[in-house]
């Protein structure tokens, strides 16, 4: 369970994230979305605490995050950072075990691990031993999700996870990440800009505006039921993306 | 891989450091000029002769730095001249006579020998035909030459006791006479673009180009007698080895020392094997002759030369990268550390290894201080710079999985900033190399030391000895660097070119 207990953040002099609280339950999954600038990246960064919120609480399964628990807190938490962040001075395999090898696991362990992640993923094996320039766009994007699951984290954060890849392999990953998701079982929080991954991907859809929650609901819920004038345009806004995509025009 | 690389640095600095503490004995200075390296060469074959360890730092420098590496004991004797001693270096204080001078000497620890037998002091000269012709013997008889031109150094036409005061006790012409470098003024007598030049008494030029010296009739210019200064507490540590050096009170004459200085500027022959023959002629000593061949020259060069750029660059890489690592995460500390980096980076080579003097004394140390203080700004800054380029992508994914600050500096931030440090280390040891030739001015040897030399002797061949070396090294520096780049720097990060991550 996550909980944002009326969380503050700024940037230079900006309200970034504006005194929210959102409390999600413990195998759910749930899409923060909206435009660019809202808001929803940050709540990541400060699930994992790459930054420090100005005020409020952020509780991850009731234990409150503070300095002294950030680290212990981020190995429990399986985050897939945007455009993947693979470090590119490491082969796949060192990048998805690096953190296990650190922890001290034993080869054996982190080779079944790395096996079954491989086998979720439907990454060929080959492809580990390869550096991240050497692999395709889809590819790095296994990677970075083996990586962010190999502690077998819970919950799995994802920031954009598809958002550099063209449409069809961007639609291929989508069913794969579903039947991951699904396979798992665990609390999901996906950041997406886009309102059908967000409706494929998630039961929950969390849409922000200018670091508050707008609407939080299903994705019937904001066509149906919309909150606000803000959510009606930008339901329609990607809705017109889709009818323009269609007739070939845009 | 870096840890590695420390290790090896630090394994050869630790090698090298014992070669250089392993110098021990006495030590004998001279200046940077011919006449005194040569005595010093002789001292050292006599001191030797004693059986004790003695070491020659040849051409430290000018009169100054001499008696400073006297005073501080960083070397216990030097060959100076009387008139140096009263006029230039105590000049602040009345010495009358030599009990005046022994005393005032005495006062700051030291003694002089008796004179060596020669003096060597400023004169005006002509060529014979010009003499003759003229009927010029002495100084007085120039004033009644009025068309007489005079050609004189710079140093001369500025000293107190040079041309101001002479043209005042001989009453000479007021018509300006011209400016000329020393080591010019002969061939511009000899071509008669001038008439009378300045010239040290036991300048081997004298006879070569057929000079006559003109007689001082009115004794103006004091006496410059040569003589051996010393430390007192030398005469306690090594009692044997001064006397025998002390030999030399009395044993050179004016026209050996000519001839000996003929050889080394004429000849283009060793000091240390001129040293040699006239020991063996003058004191019936054999001694092994310390002249070495060129390729062991050139091996001991190189060996001293490297045992300065590794000890240096060793220290300025353990400084320096950790440095890098703190401003990298302290930026407001960081302009601070690079302004002061900064500031060393623009002192001039040669003022830098001045100010270490008074702190290290002379020989390998100073010079190691100097070149260490110029390694750590590129290495510094390419480690900072490195660090504060990796994408920030990158480094919150290392925060995110969990990563100790420590550690990921250990697997991901240094191995990223590695090309770039590398390239910092690389900058620092060419600049290194080159840099240390000026080594040899303070004593500590290298490839500067025939550079010097080479200058001083006007010898194209002996710059030549020290200056391809130089070269070379900077150029196998930069070659090894760049292999070791590839195969130190992680292929990953080779691959990356064109593709987004």
């Amino acid at each position: 369970m996550i909980e944002f207990d009326a969380v503050t953040m700024s940037f230079a002099g900006i309200r970034a994230v504006d005194a929210l609280s959102l409390t999600i339950a413990a195998g759910e999954r749930l899409a923060l979305i909206g435009p660019s600038g809202c808001g929803k990246s940050t709540l990541l960064s400060l699930l994992v605490g790459l930054v420090v919120p100005d005020a409020g609480r952020i509780l991850i399964n009731g234990a409150a995050l503070s300095p002294q628990t950030v680290i212990a807190a981020r190995r429990r938490i399986g985050y897939m950072i945007q455009d993947g962040g693979l470090f590119p001075h490491l082969t796949a395999r060192d990048n998805i075990t690096l953190m296990a090898g650190e922890l001290g696991w034993p080869e054996g362990r982190r080779a079944e691990r790395l096996d079954a992640l491989a086998t979720l993923t439907r990454l060929p094996q080959p492809m580990l031993d390869r550096y991240p320039a050497e692999l395709s766009g889809g590819q790095r994007q296994r990677v970075a999700l083996m990586r962010a699951l190999m502690l077998d984290p819970d919950p799995i954060i994802l920031d954009e996870p598809l958002g550099a890849l063209d449409p069809l392999i961007r639609a291929d990953l989508q069913d794969e990440l579903k039947e991951i998701f699904a396979q798992l079982g665990k609390t999901v929080l996906l950041v997406t800009h886009d309102l059908g991954e967000a409706a494929f991907l998630a039961d929950r859809i969390v849409l922000m505006n200018q670091g508050r929650i707008v609407q939080d609901g299903s994705f019937a819920d904001l066509v149906a039921r919309p909150a606000s004038d803000f959510v009606t345009k930008f339901v329609r806004a990607q809705d017109r993306r889709l009818v323009a995509g269609s007739t070939g025009s845009s | 891989m870096i840890t590695r690389i420390a290790f090896l640095l630090l394994a050869l600095c630790l090698a090298c450091g014992s070669a250089v503490a392993a110098e021990a004995g006495l030590v004998i200075g001279s200046k940077k000029f011919t006449e005194s390296v040569i005595i010093g060469d002789i001292a050292a074959d006599l001191g030797r002769a004693a059986g004790t360890n003695v070491t020659h730092r040849q051409e430290l420098g000018g009169t100054r730095l001499l008696w400073d590496a006297l005073r501080s004991g960083a070397i216990d004797l030097y060959p100076e001249y009387t008139g140096t001693l009263i006029h230039e270096i105590l000049a602040g204080e009345r010495i009358p006579d030599a009990e005046a001078l022994n005393a005032a000497l005495a006062r700051r620890g030291l003694r002089m020998s008796r004179s060596l037998g020669f003096s060597d002091t400023y004169a005006l000269g002509m060529t014979i035909e010009n003499a003759r012709r003229l009927g010029i013997a002495s100084l007085s008889d120039l004033s009644r030459h009025p068309e007489i031109r005079f050609g004189l150094s710079n140093e001369f036409l500025n000293r107190a006791d040079g041309w101001p005061g002479l043209r005042a006790a001989y009453g000479l012409p007021l018509r300006s006479p011209t400016g000329l470098d020393h080591d010019l003024a002969y061939r511009a007598l000899t071509s008669g673009a001038v008439d009378v030049i300045d010239l040290y008494t036991t300048d081997a030029e004298i006879a070569a180009d057929h000079l006559v010296t003109l007689v001082d009739d009115r004794h103006y210019f004091p006496g410059y007698d040569a003589v051996i200064l010393y430390r007192i507490d030398a005469v306690r540590r090594y009692p044997a080895v001064l006397a025998s050096i002390l030999r030399l009170e009395g044993a050179i004459d004016t026209s050996t020392m000519i001839t000996m200085n003929a050889q080394a500027r004429l000849e283009h022959r060793d000091e240390a094997s001129i040293a040699t023959d006239f020991v063996r002629d003058r004191f019936a000593i054999v001694t092994e002759d310390h002249s070495q061949g060129l390729a062991s020259r050139v091996v001991q060069r190189t060996l001293e030369h490297l045992s300065l750029t590794l000890v240096s660059l060793a220290a300025a890489i353990a400084v320096a990268i950790p440095l890098g690592v703190f401003a990298a995460r302290y930026p407001r500390i960081a302009r601070g550390i690079m302004t002061v980096s900064g500031v060393i980076q623009t002192i001039p080579s040669l003022a830098l290894l001045v100010f270490m003097i008074p702190l290290l004394g002379i020989g390998a140390q100073p010079a190691i201080a100097a070149l260490f203080l110029y390694s750590v700004l590129p290495i510094l800054r390419n480690t900072t710079s490195g660090l504060n380029g990796i994408a920030p992508g990158l480094r919150a994914s290392a925060i995110a999985l969990g990563l100790t600050p420590w550690r990921r500096l250990r697997r991901v931030e240094l191995p990223l900033a590695l090309p770039a440090i590398f390239a910092g280390i690389k900058t620092a040891a060419v600049i290194n190399i080159g840099t240390a030739t000026l080594g040899a001015l303070v004593g500590a040897g290298g490839y500067g030391q025939p550079i010097l030399a080479g200058i001083r002797l006007d010898d194209f061949g002996l710059i030549l000895e020290g200056a391809v070396p130089a070269a070379a090294l900077a150029l196998l520096t930069e070659a090894a660097f760049d292999l070791a780049e590839r195969l130190v720097a992680p292929r990953g990060l080779r691959l990356e070119t064109g593709s987004g991550i």
